[in-house]
């Protein structure tokens, strides 16, 4: 009787006439409607994956030559936020900056590397650059309902993919060096002579620039489940309700946060760049 | 703004065939102002093609039948007004793709009731009477959102763990079920931790949850616009972290006896 | 057909919405293994739509709430005709129904105290009706749905098969209820998947089909409202009742065509929605009818005031009963003040900020934003009277929800007459549903356990059935009854059906027009035979729809017939020509009943079957239920005699009245 609600065992009625390979197990499964195309979609499904590829791929190639450059990171008293905090003695001096040596002398290459872990860890776990990459580089899927090219999928269930769920760490180090970056912010009203009370173009780069990254990590789903998500009745904590709707609000909006302030990160690291290959002066306001 | 004054002939091409094969079929048929897919459809059955097999119901968005693939799209075919398409484009309509085919437009969906059985009820409290459930507004707002759901079984269709995967579909539940166990572990009164089920860890361990990559497929076809992803797909991951990766949770919890009602 | 696939149960409920579900729970729980079959996927039926709320008098807003004034506010919208029992045990036991609901997982909006939050709605005097934004009928189909589930898993544990007692059998329809010799032996049915044919044999039948609107052309109903229940119990033997009352719900959409007729929520004029016409004006206040002229604001600034303050106001006249209000729609669209697609004008936009009005009402915001490309946080909808509710159906009794004549069959929901007399209450189906669902599940399985012998259908009725229902294929053939004649398309059938019905037996009556709509259901009824389908049995939609004809055009037969009949207007039924509502009316029901076959000899040719009508004096009130009311009002409805019977009461269960045979043959 096929009547009820219980799935029928479906004969393979197909059977050997068609599909092989990659996509015999998906839309060409034999129970399926025999159609031949892997998707019918009709607009341009393939922008989206291929600009967030281009995207990441610039900025991957990007931070990867600053990264790894250990030079021109330092104009006083800007210091750029891939080598913030500076956690080596090859460190540039930086007064009053983020220069903590903790890891001594044997550390001979960019000190960046340290740092940048971090940053780079949070990112690359995020709810929504899972999403981005999984889609632009991955093709996993490459578009909804536009047939993926592997045999196989299984998700996020085991190594190494399951350590995605270790997100809400990096975001616990996300917001530590969050608040570095806003000492660092704070330091940008400085002059070249370290005198406080004066901003310049670099001031107001950098203050983006933070209020972007604060906006992008507390926005994150990890916070947001941490400020209130996992609670069960709200209406027995107010304040945390509050606050989670208030993520709630920004998390909506994770997505163009996350670009937001990857470009204002990599532009903040550029302009220190500028000022310290000489390239350009920073404009001073007072 | 009479109807007829704006009628035009649209093409459609229209999967036609059952499980043992089949094919696009093309149809010029009438389009008249203000009509939808479905409307379309229809007018093919009651003029040209009389045993074209399609499912249907309410017609306004809220029961969830007439779901299928339009232009490659999953859709409902009664939310999709014609206007959306030029007039000379060829609109497409095929069965939804993830599922068997029955005939025509109408998929064999019942891997979705299987699945919704396998999804522990929700636990009534024990020692409260009918009549006295209290409850505040902002602690169901949640659950409330998924169950606006209308079980058109969109997000099913479109999700590439079970589209392009036929195996898991065993080992995962769905979109649509992994939201269920969300909004039950949500529910303000949900006694199943006191019956020793604990749904954030079976949602990974039993229902697949592991599989969603997070893709947000789900939440874009969903034509009751809930969101999926972000309010329970991403916080039901979040959950089943605090169980099983997260030892600073799982110690709190062993050491302060948290109280569950919180 | 002698592998004709059988199966035993113990009860067995047609049709999966509100009532079916909620009457397959009880008759599980009762111990009975209980099959549900139903026309649509399991989750999917009507009862969805239904936005505004279920009416319970649990208090919860207003203390001043309870069973009483709901019963009162029942029997003055239905205009004193329902049958007062199931008015007095709907009232008295819808709050227990949906708090139960609760239990299973419903999650409604709550009040600031935590409990059920409820609201307003035409002809409640009180907020009574629990609802989830507006989408309150998924909300009760999804708790039962997910209530049914729970009971499965149950069985799984338990025996090892979720379907073991209860079991869904979905996309399947009923074309007969079986008998064997007066009583119920169980249900024809076929697969639509498959196109196959099985029994479900059973000693009890519930019938929880739902309504007749697709035999109209304007409607908010589905395609599944065939009227198949109360066809189902006519061919089977029982009587139907009330079925000249047809609610048209006022504010359906009118534009664009595709979607005309498709509902708008009375939950927008519950929270402060206004009707006017293409003047502008608020035309309402002209159309209050004297037996309301107290309760209802004579004035815009005191009906915007009962928003905020209810108990020092009267309520606004777009909140009166819907028949009233489609009555003043269609007369302002016949006055030439009408909307420019034929409609009046429903504002919310300019009394409601936008952010309110998408909370309240996010499926009425979705709706028209996605069919029409209207936000209604912004502009006026266009709305007009739609075909929505029959009052009438199956004749039952009240407590048990037992059928007429037919032991072992069972009604519940819309396909049951009684309730709701001459107009229903808005919020009054959801409670109707769980209330008599409820009854009718918990009888139908005491039927069933104290039978003691199996029924069986005897070999010539499933062959009879079977015929029947594959005539439509055979229609072409060359043995065919009609060789050389085209055969007939169901689906042009279908459309003069409802253009006939929609314009002659529709919102307003003539004589003459209904006289004329039977004249062409008599056509309709002879080229139906020989309506005739393309292709193969299996998921074959035109097969499906011939095979739904034959019941439409009964019941279409019954709401003319009845119509006709009924010389005055009341609730649903409006005559042109009898424009006052008749006292002496309020004591009869008119009952319809298969012409050529009583319940002992099913009729052999169902398809022409014409309809027999009769009259019957209603049952009196109880006493205690009349003293509720001021006398002064009993008498605009209740006839001299029944006033006089009520000054000197006379115990309940008064001799029943004797029928008077006021027998008409089809034309």
């Amino acid at each position: 009787m096929a009547t009820g609600t219980e799935p029928q065992p479906h004969t393979d009625a197909r059977g050997a006439n068609g599909a092989s390979g990659p996509y015999s197990t998906g839309v060409h499964a034999p129970s399926r409607a025999a159609i031949p195309a892997r998707h019918l979609r009709t607009d341009r499904w393939w922008l989206y994956p291929a600009t967030t590829a281009a995207g990441l791929f610039a900025f991957v190639v990007y931070s990867t030559w600053r990264a790894f450059a250990n030079a021109d990171y330092y104009a006083a008293p800007y210091v750029s936020p891939f080598y913030s905090p500076c956690l080596a003695e090859n460190c540039h001096p930086m007064r009053g900056g983020p220069n903590w040596e903790i890891f001594g002398g044997w550390w001979g290459l960019s000190p960046a590397l340290l740092i940048l872990i971090f940053p780079l860890g949070f990112r690359l776990t995020c709810y929504y650059y899972r999403k981005a990459y999984y889609r632009g580089f991955w093709s996993s899927p490459p578009a909804c309902a536009v047939a993926e090219p592997h045999k196989k999928y299984t998700g996020e269930t085991r190594f190494p993919l399951i350590l995605q769920n270790i997100h809400r760490y990096f975001f616990y180090f996300a917001v530590v060096v969050a608040g570095i970056l806003t000492y660092d912010t704070a330091l940008t009203f400085r002059d070249a002579d370290y005198e406080w009370g004066h901003m310049g173009l670099g001031t107001v780069v950098f203050v983006v620039n933070i209020a972007l990254i604060w906006a992008y990590t507390i926005s994150c789903h990890s916070c947001r489940h941490i400020i209130g998500g996992r609670l069960r009745h709200f209406s027995k904590h107010p304040v945390r309700y509050r606050l989670w709707g208030w993520v709630g609000k920004l998390n909506a909006r994770h997505a163009a946060l996350a670009w937001a302030s990857l470009i204002s990160v990599a532009a903040a690291d550029f302009y220190v760049f500028l000022l310290a290959t000489g390239v350009f002066d920073d404009p001073r306001f007072f | 703004m009479s109807a007829q004054s704006d009628a035009y002939k649209a093409h459609f091409r229209v999967w036609r065939g059952d499980a043992d094969g089949g094919g696009l079929e093309d149809f010029r048929v009438e389009v008249n102002d203000g009509e939808v897919v479905l409307d379309i459809i229809h007018r093919l059955q009651a003029t040209q093609v009389p045993d074209l097999a399609v499912r249907w119901n309410c017609k306004a968005g809220k029961c969830g039948s007439c779901s299928a693939e339009i232009n490659g799209r999953p859709r409902l075919m009664c939310m999709t007004r014609m206007s959306v398409f030029e007039r000379d484009e060829t609109v497409t309509v095929t069965p939804m793709r993830t599922f068997p085919v029955v005939r025509d437009l109408v998929t064999d969906v019942s891997f979705n009731y299987a699945k919704a059985r396998e999804i522990p009820s929700f636990v009534p409290p024990p020692g409260l009477a009918p009549g006295e459930y209290r409850m505040q507004q902002e602690d169901v707002g949640r659950s409330q959102e998924f169950r606006k759901c209308i079980e058109c079984f969109l997000c099913q269709d479109t999700c590439h763990v079970v589209r392009d995967h036929e195996e898991n579909k065993t080992a995962f539940a769905g979109p649509r079920f992994l939201m269920r166990i969300a909004e039950l572990d949500m529910h303000p009164l949900d006694a199943a931790p006191d019956t020793g089920l604990d749904r954030k860890r079976t949602a990974q361990e039993n229902h697949g949850l592991g599989h969603c990559n997070i893709t947000k497929c789900c939440t874009e076809v969903c034509p009751e616009h809930i969101r999926i992803t972000d309010n329970a797909l991403i916080p039901l991951k979040e959950r089943s972290v605090d169980r099983k990766y997260d030892p600073l949770v799982w110690l709190g919890s062993k050491i302060r006896r948290r109280n569950r009602t919180d | 057909m002698t592998q004709l696939d059988r199966q035993e149960w113990d009860v067995v409920v047609v049709g999966a919405g509100g009532a079916g579900l909620r009457a397959a729970i009880e008759a599980r729980e009762q111990g009975m293994r209980t099959a549900v079959i139903c026309k649509s996927l399991f989750g999917k039926a009507h009862t969805v739509m239904a936005e505004g709320g279920i009416a319970a008098s649990m208090g919860n807003v207003n203390e001043g709430d309870n069973w009483q004034v709901h019963f009162r506010d029942t029997m003055r919208g239905g205009k004193f005709l329902n049958h007062w029992r199931m008015a007095e045990l709907h009232a008295r036991e819808a709050p227990q129904r949906v708090w139960e609901l609760e239990t299973w997982g419903a999650l409604f909006d709550r009040t600031p105290d935590g409990r059920i939050s409820q609201r307003n709605f035409g002809g409640h005097e009180y907020p009574r009706l629990a609802h989830v934004g507006d989408r309150t009928g998924l909300e009760l189909i999804r708790t039962l749905q997910q209530k049914i589930v729970s009971l499965q898993q149950e069985d799984e544990r338990e025996l090892g098969a979720y379907d073991a007692r209860l079991k869904v059998f979905q996309e399947c329809t009923v074309t007969r209820v079986l008998k064997d010799e007066n009583r119920v032996a169980g249900a024809f049915c076929y697969e639509r998947e498959s196109g196959r044919f099985f029994v479900l044999q059973a000693p009890s039948v519930v019938l929880a089909t739902g309504g007749i609107g697709k035999s109209f052309k304007v409607t908010s109903n589905s395609w599944e409202y065939t009227g198949d229940g109360h066809a189902l119990a006519l061919l089977a033997g029982a009587p139907l009742i009330n079925m000249e009352f047809v609610q048209f719900h006022p504010t359906g959409m009118v534009w664009p065509p595709s979607v005309k007729g498709i509902l708008v929520t009375e939950s927008v004029r519950g929270d402060g929605g206004v009707l006017r016409n293409s003047d502008g004006k608020r035309f309402m206040f002209d159309y209050i009818p004297d037996v309301f002229k107290e309760k209802y604001a004579q004035s815009e600034a005191e009906g915007d005031r009962w928003y905020e303050d209810p108990d020092h106001n009267r309520r606004p006249p777009e909140l009166l009963p819907r028949d009233e209000v489609a009555r003043a729609i269609n007369a302002e669209v016949k006055a030439g003040r009408g909307s420019p697609h034929g409609g009046v004008f429903l504002d919310v936009s300019t009394r409601m900020p936008a952010e309110v009005i998408r909370r309240r009402l996010p499926s009425m915001h979705h709706q028209f934003k996605e069919l029409a490309d209207v936000d209604i946080t912004a502009e006026a909808m266009e709305v007009g009277p739609t075909c929505h509710y029959v009052m009438g159906g199956v004749e039952v009794d009240p407590d048990t929800a037992a059928a007429t004549g037919v032991p072992g069959l069972f009604a519940a929901g819309e396909v049951a007459g009684g309730m709701h007399g001459s107009n229903r209450l808005g919020g009054n189906s959801l409670s109707d549903l769980l209330v008599f669902g409820r009854r009718a599940g918990l009888y139908a399985a005491e039927y069933a356990r104290s039978r003691t012998v199996r029924p069986t259908a005897d070999p010539l009725q499933l062959d009879a059935a079977e015929a029947e229902a594959l005539r439509p294929f055979s229609a072409e053939g060359p043995d065919a009854q009609h060789a050389g004649r085209p055969a007939e398309n169901p689906y042009t059938l279908h459309q003069e059906l409802q253009q006939s019905m929609n314009d002659l037996v529709g919102i307003i009556r003539r004589q003459g027009e209904m006289e004329e709509a039977l004249e062409r259901l008599a056509d309709l009824r002879v080229r139906a035979r020989r309506a005739g389908v393309e292709g193969h049995r299996q998921y074959n939609p035109g097969w499906h729809l011939a095979i739904d004809l034959r019941n439409m055009l009964l019941v279409s037969e019954c709401v003319a017939r009845a119509a006709l009949e009924r010389r005055e207007s009341r609730g649903g039924h409006t005559r042109d020509d009898y424009p006052e509502m008749d006292r002496r009316w309020r004591r009869i029901n008119l009952v319809c009943e298969l012409a050529d076959g009583g319940p002992d000899s099913p009729p052999q040719d169902p398809a022409t079957g014409q309809i027999r009508l009769t009259r019957r004096e209603t049952p009196p009130i109880r006493p205690d239920l009349l003293e509720l009311f001021e006398r002064d009002e009993l008498a605009k409805y209740l006839a001299e005699e029944e006033l006089a019977a009520e000054a000197a009461p006379s115990g309940p269960g008064a001799p029943a009245a004797g029928t008077t045979d006021d027998e008409e043959t089809s034309r």
